[in-house]
């Protein structure tokens, strides 16, 4: 399905369409708030996006560091080069575990190698126990924005699923009713868990350790309860040292929710006795993407999902319209570069207005990168009706005969014909907006006459 | 000062009173200003379309149009970004097209950062509301974008202070796309119509008597829109208001 049509039927809901947009803005306004409140947030923009260009121009030597010293910290490292083989070394750990259910704490890269469906079929129970993850994987769907999984459903949604699941009151709305039968359900759940995964916000080769963010503390409730932690990082979320995450914990939180800092914001740095602590480093397309020039800054991006929250595109046409693990902007100019074919619309899916660049706390030139992409995208499905009209345009905008004609017959055409003609199902843009009125003479016509 | 009048092709074909309104003021600011009667497309749709390769022809007619004047202006943010940014760069003469897309201006930019002019005096009682186009606010830099941390300007409004009895309206997203974002404004109809109409409620929740905006193609998407819904707000381009103002 492509991104116009998952739109134009996210927008059929007018009013949902409506409140999904508000909702969103709110999160972006609240994180203007928070950004105005710091003198030097574009400074430290500045410093985040050198650092990180930094780390992708060293990739290689930071990732030898982080195995070296993880594992002199005691810490098993796993390199992975693809999705199929992350998830096997995630099954080979829980079998030797012999560990038949798990927790889960928000990880946007197990999300794209499809972990929970594979852990499934191989007879493991998952339980995401971010509140918001929770509540999509009742539902069967995955995440609809990578920092607010949960976003699409409104309270009454949520109430009628838990009333379904959780057996709370039918049509009790309280959130904080249904927070607590969540807190109750998912307490079980981390009680019963031998393995808990996390995700990876920031690894650091200075010290071998890294920090998971979350605002649940759910994280570090899944780890400490369990005797294994098995931790998956994509292999672009290095910093070098651990001063500098300073920068980007101050960044994060304030453009993810406006929050100054996330609740937890937990290091792992060597297994507690007894335990065991595997670290996974993962490829999937990493590489490839960081071989293309233009594209390779794409991998800077820390997840705050503020390009999402910011996004006119995405706000009214819902993170599912993508049909990718990382909607929105920054998921259209990482996505075609997994799967150009898949994922050719969404480069197209943006007025190219520029507001994810601006909003980008690593200063990613998201817009810049979608109009590449479009380039490169056009060039990958050869010879088409479009590419041919684009041809004949430039053959008419060369010549000015030919834009004097063409323009006067178009005017000339517009003028004769009937509403009932002009207005077809094949005029787009005639379907909810008016045509502008036709003028007798064009600019060029009126200079000759009255100025030449 | 040799200026040239760079008039988009959509502005030459369906807005010439906008052109007109933009020779008189350029006019009415001394400026000595003429327009190349040769000048077509400068090739954005397509560049924006993934076509970028394709507009050769069309940059190179471009360049040859403009490159003996001291200044392009046009008034749209939109074309003078493709102009700037986009054209794929010529095999030939590159030192010339680098000189072109160096002096291609937008015309509010033009008269406050070349002309000098801090503000327009004149008068025009009426309340006005202004689309900040994206390319002309986050591409040229036009005025000033809510994302980013730095002291607040806009090169219109400044121009507008000294006119008489002009209420200039704050918007509640002050710097919202209004979803035209050209061939979007056809691949993703649905998406780029109700972009529009909450542009446009943002306008009318706020009184206002007259939208502006510096990119016609903005200001044609949301007339398009309020016109289908027999909204009776009128619609002018900056070029149009200052003119007006002046005489």
């Amino acid at each position: 399905m492509s991104h116009p049509s998952q739109a134009a039927k996210f927008l059929k809901d007018e009013k949902r369409a409506h409140w999904h947009d508000e909702t969103l803005w709110f999160v972006r306004e609240k994180r203007d708030i928070s950004s105005k409140k710091i003198p030097e947030w574009e400074e430290l923009r500045k410093i985040a996006s050198g650092i990180k260009d930094h780390v992708l121009s060293n990739l290689d030597n930071y990732l030898a560091e982080l195995e070296k010293k993880a594992t002199e910290n005691g810490i098993h490292v796993h390199w992975a080069k693809d999705a199929e083989e992350h998830n096997k070394i995630v099954l080979e750990i829980l079998k030797k575990q012999k560990c038949k259910a798990i927790v889960k704490s928000k990880s946007i890269l197990t999300e794209e190698c499809h972990l929970n469906p594979f852990l499934e079929k191989n007879g493991v129970e998952v339980v995401d126990t971010d509140l918001g993850e929770r509540i999509v994987q009742f539902m069967k769907q995955p995440p609809s924005h990578i920092v607010l999984p949960a976003i699409h459903l409104k309270k009454g949604d949520i109430s009628e699923l838990f009333h379904k699941k959780l057996k709370t009151q039918k049509g009790n709305e309280d959130p904080e009713y249904l927070t607590h039968a969540a807190r109750e359900h998912l307490r079980n759940k981390f009680l019963g868990a031998k393995v808990a995964i996390t995700g990876v916000n920031f690894a650091i080769p200075e010290t071998g350790e890294f920090v998971v963010c979350t605002n649940e503390g759910n994280a570090d409730m899944g780890v400490h309860l369990a005797d294994v932690h098995i931790a998956c990082m994509g292999i672009e979320k290095i910093i070098p040292r651990r001063a500098d995450l300073g920068v980007f914990l101050r960044l994060l939180a304030r453009s993810a929710t406006g929050q100054s800092i996330t609740n937890y914001n937990s290091h792992f740095r060597s297994p507690a006795p007894g335990k065991e602590l595997h670290l996974i480093l993962v490829d999937n397309g990493r590489t490839n993407q960081l071989a293309r020039d233009k594209f390779k800054n794409s991998l800077k991006c820390i997840r705050c999902g503020a390009c999402m929250n910011t996004c006119p595109i995405y706000r009214r046409s819902g993170g599912y319209s993508y049909g990718s693990t990382v909607p929105g902007p920054i998921g259209s100019i990482l996505s075609p570069g997994i799967d150009v074919k898949k994922y050719s619309t969404l480069p197209f899916a943006s007025t190219l207005c520029g507001s994810c660049s601006d909003v980008c706390p690593v200063k990613i030139n998201i817009h810049e990168q979608l109009y590449e992409w479009r380039q490169e995208i056009t060039k990958a499905q050869g010879i088409t009706g479009k590419g041919l009209s684009m041809q004949l345009a430039n053959g008419i905008f060369k010549s000015p005969l030919a834009y004097k004609i063409s323009g006067k017959m178009l005017r000339a055409t517009l003028k004769t014909l009937p509403n009932s003609i002009i207005y077809n199902p094949l005029n787009a843009w005639g379907k909810g907006r008016d045509l502008p009125a036709t003028p007798k003479q064009s600019f060029k016509e009126w200079y000759q006459k009255n100025r030449s | 000062m040799k200026v040239a009048l760079f008039i988009p092709c959509y502005i030459d074909q369906f807005y010439p009173h906008v052109g007109q309104a933009t020779l008189e003021l350029l006019e009415k600011l001394n400026c000595n200003v003429s327009y190349p009667m040769n000048q077509t497309c400068c090739g954005q749709p397509m560049a924006n379309s993934g076509y970028e390769r394709d507009t050769e022809g069309t940059t190179r007619q471009f360049i040859e149009t403009f490159k003996d004047f001291d200044y392009i202006v046009a008034p749209s943010g939109s074309c003078v970004l493709h102009v700037k940014e986009h054209q794929p760069c010529l095999k030939e003469g590159g030192k010339e097209q680098a000189e072109v897309q160096a002096k291609t201006y937008e015309l509010s930019e033009f008269i406050t950062d070349i002309l000098k002019v801090d503000t327009i005096q004149g008068s025009f009682p009426h309340k006005i509301g202004f689309h900040s186009s994206c390319h002309g606010q986050r591409g040229l830099r036009l005025s000033s974008s809510s994302e980013l941390n730095e002291a607040p300007f806009n090169k219109a409004k400044a121009l507008f202070a000294g006119i008489k009895g002009l209420e200039w309206v704050e918007l509640a997203r002050k710097d919202e796309c209004c979803g035209f974002g050209g061939t979007f404004a056809v691949s993703e109809e649905a998406l780029s119509v109700q972009m529009g109409k909450d542009r446009l409620s943002d306008h009318l929740e706020h009184q206002v008597e007259i939208i502006c905006g510096g990119d016609v193609s903005c200001l044609m998407h949301l007339q398009g829109i309020a016109q289908r819904n027999n909204n009776q707000v009128k619609f002018m381009h900056l070029a149009e208001i200052l003119n007006q103002a002046i005489s």
